[in-house]
């Protein structure tokens, strides 16, 4: 490849066999930061986070020396928890590190906990990611033997318990808080904020709730020093970050880039560009949940910043591409049936909201619309957004909203066209007594 | 993906499609009896019947092995309420599915109401609580697969297993965390993609005959080297110095031929498979990218030279 490839710090080395193991992993200089860091004043490795300008990887880019800091003194029981509820659609980056390199997000935790003084932790994995929660759960045994977990580790006078949690499939549980009711074994519900989590988090607990890519990079900030790692990337946007792209590309998968890289190299360098023969018609910044960009946005540098003055967010760093093939319509379906199924039912404008912009929208892919129901779908759309405890309706209406103002032509297009199909409505269960069927 | 642009505007002429020209679209999220794509959020409750309460654990007969599996669980978390997810995936993977037994012995382990159980296994899509067959296949259908596919998959896999329910359980799934290998399947538990629609059959018969992990080897998920080509391996962190690893790094020269295909603790993988074989015959070369040298240039400052508000 032509271009200068940016510092690998997590992807370093990822795929050498045995990585997972204890032994590769510290045959590597794995684990010496974290020996080095219990030896250190909390205060100070707080401050070297906060130097970093690390911002949270899993979707807000929240700094995380400044949550860390949230957390506050005292004797009660802190928790630390890894959210590896990887299930924002178009993001995979922590399943590769996980499976791969469980040991470096292990290392961060045992940093974490000592720094907020918590003494019990756990990783939240996605039901799904059966083999990752095996390696992992593999991978915690192993530090347990070593002396890396459990009580006065390494003569530090901390004491840690790591567990593994499983979800069992649940997109809600990857919000902050209602992952934190689906570890106290409840529905995933997310709960009102304040009180964040820091404060009142599990079981009332203060609580440091981080992605596994950000709990992954606390060794390598403290391995190289805040100030050095905060030269990575641009103002703001310190660091590299794990992006995953997929959709009509050539090398869809997951690249470790320094932030600030346009995101057209990302494409065309990284990715071998969109599919043979096709051009980007539009592309999701930040997995589905980020309002669409379209191709001439993709000179924009892929940073937490410039991407938000687009007028769409980073979030997970999952790049979406879809090609001139892709009918917006469909997507806008695609991603209303999947918010509608996730939405936990807590709030009302994000349950019927969800519901209802579907319907609509299964009413124009069917020919049963008028162009007058486009405007009713944006009206529900900004009704959900701002309205709930969480942010699973704006996920949902941002997108949804943004295809239908970037591809009103086609919206309307769609809807002439299935009003003059033939079979427009042959898909109608015949058995289904519809009440629309009148109205058509 | 062999069908052409697909551009309508307001100006273009409305052309009525001929029937069934619009492809599979319609079957792909079949329509449930009220009426809608998606399923409800309630069954209701059976009003006629009285609550049950806390199971006595001494009169019900619980496995040996899964109630030390649940004990184990509550050993772990402050509240033993948290202990009802592992303990519920306990009780599946003893009765293959959330059977009104399974929660009954939950909940007699836990002491806790059956309904507590219910309320917890009712949420969570992969306890299945009505029986299901043998094998679990997940068909990915979010946005990523979808693009490429995913519709038609999960289509011709419901049609090839619609009389073999006791022997395969197919459901379309939320994301799965794999959109690399899209358009990707989930055979209990292990990933595999990309799948063809045209391969269904034989993705069943591997699975009928000599299980899951048997399907594709070369195409699972953990066989897979990373796609990254500055990915290689190099020393970590760990062992050297803030300014070596940039040196390195970026002195690095790209090994995605050289890259290990192997993964930790795997001795089956297959050398030299990357992300997916069949796609990478009509990849780009960087070389041919007009936009190379500006990006070069781009990549040294870390920004756009036109955005200066940075």
């Amino acid at each position: 490849m032509s271009t200068p490839a940016a510092p690998h710090l997590l992807f370093d080395g990822i795929d050498e066999p045995g990585l997972a193991t204890r032994e590769v992993y510290e045959r590597r200089g794995g684990y010496e930061i974290m020996k080095d860091a219990l030896r250190r004043p909390q205060d100070g490795i707080i401050e070297e986070l906060k130097q970093s300008g690390l911002r949270g990887r899993g979707g807000a880019g929240f700094p995380l020396g400044m949550k860390a800091s949230f957390i506050p003194a005292g004797g009660m029981d802190k928790y630390l928890v890894c959210n590896a509820d990887e299930s924002e659609p178009g993001t995979f980056k922590d399943r590769e590190l996980l499976q791969k390199s469980p040991h470096s997000l292990i290392e961060g935790m045992i940093i974490a906990a000592y720094t907020v003084s918590a003494n019990k932790a756990f990783i939240y994995i996605r039901g799904e990611y059966m083999h990752q929660a095996d390696v992992l759960e593999a991978a915690v045994e192993e530090a347990k033997a070593a002396g890396y977990l459990g009580d006065n580790i390494l003569g530090s006078g901390h004491n840690l318990e790591l567990w593994v949690h499983r979800g069992a499939g649940a997109y809600i549980c990857g919000e902050e808080t209602g992952l934190l009711d689906s570890l106290e074994g409840k529905r995933g519900n997310p709960r009102l904020k304040p009180p964040f989590p820091a404060n009142q988090g599990l079981y009332q607990g203060p609580t440091l709730l981080n992605n596994v890519e950000t709990l992954a990079t606390i060794p390598v900030i403290l391995g190289m020093g805040g100030e050095e790692y905060a030269k990575l990337g641009v103002e703001r946007s310190s660091g590299t970050k794990l992006i995953s792209i997929s959709g009509h590309v050539q090398r869809p998968g997951n690249y470790e880039i320094e932030l600030g890289m346009r995101a057209r190299d990302i494409l065309y360098d990284l990715a071998g560009g969109p599919t043979a023969g096709h051009e980007v018609k539009f592309w999701f910044p930040g997995g589905s949940s980020s309002p669409v960009l379209l191709p001439e946005d993709l000179d924009t540098p892929y940073d937490f910043d410039s991407i938000a003055k687009k007028g769409s967010m980073l979030g997970s760093g999952a790049i979406i591409i879809c090609d001139d093939t892709s009918s917006p319509v469909q997507v806008a379906l695609k991603l209303a049936a999947f918010y509608r199924h996730e939405s936990c039912g807590k709030c009302t404008p994000c349950r019927e909201g969800t519901n209802w912009t579907l319907r609509m929208l299964e009413r124009i892919d069917e020919g049963l619309a008028t162009p007058m129901d486009l405007d009713r779908l944006a009206s529900v759309c900004q009704q959900i957004q701002g309205n709930c405890l969480c942010v699973l309706g704006d996920a949902m209406a941002m997108p949804v909203g943004s295809l239908i103002a970037k591809f009103r032509d086609e919206f309307e297009a769609h809807i002439e066209m299935r009003r003059a199909s033939p079979d427009f409505l042959m898909d109608l269960d015949p058995h289904v007594e519809t009440p629309i069927r009148v109205l058509a | 993906m062999s069908h052409g642009p697909y551009i309508e505007t307001r100006d273009s002429p409305v052309v009525a499609p001929e029937p069934g020209a619009l492809g599979p679209r319609d079957k792909s999220i079949p329509r449930r009896p009220d009426g809608s794509r998606v399923p409800g959020w309630d069954t209701p409750a059976d009003l006629s019947k009285d609550p049950a309460g806390v199971p006595d654990l001494a009169t019900t007969p619980v496995p040996e092995a899964l109630k030390a599996e649940i004990e184990d669980a509550l050993s772990r978390y402050p509240d033993s309420k948290s202990a009802i997810i592992p303990a519920l995936w306990a009780a599946q993977r003893t009765h293959h599915w959330c059977s009104p037994t399974a929660v009954w012995q939950v909940a007699a382990v836990l002491q806790r109401t059956p309904a507590e159980i219910m309320a917890v296994a009712t949420f969570y899509d992969m306890f299945e609580t009505e029986e299901i067959g043998k094998n679990t296949i997940y068909v990915c259908t979010n946005i990523s697969c979808s693009l490429r596919g995913a519709d038609a998959l999960l289509h011709q896999f419901e049609v090839e297993t619609a009389d073999r329910k006791d022997e395969f359980h197919v459901r379309g799934f939320e994301c799965l965390g794999a959109c690399d290998i899209a358009p990707m399947i989930s055979i209990d538990g292990l990933y595999v993609g990309p799948v063809d629609v045209d391969e269904v059959s034989q993705v069943l018969e591997t699975v009928a005959t000599q299980g899951g992990p048997a399907v594709f080897p070369d195409r699972q998920i953990n066989n897979r080297a990373s796609v990254d080509p500055g990915a290689g391996d190099r020393p970590t962190h760990g062992s050297a110095g803030p300014q070596s690893v940039i040196a390195e790094s970026s002195s690095a020269k790209p090994s995605g031929d050289q890259v290990k295909s192997q993964t930790p603790g795997d001795e089956t993988s297959v050398e030299g498979v990357g992300p997916d074989p069949r796609r990478h015959s009509s990849t780009t070369q960087p070389s041919d990218d007009p936009n190379k040298d500006v990006a070069t240039e781009d990549r040294a400052t870390g920004q756009d030279p036109e955005d200066d508000s940075l």
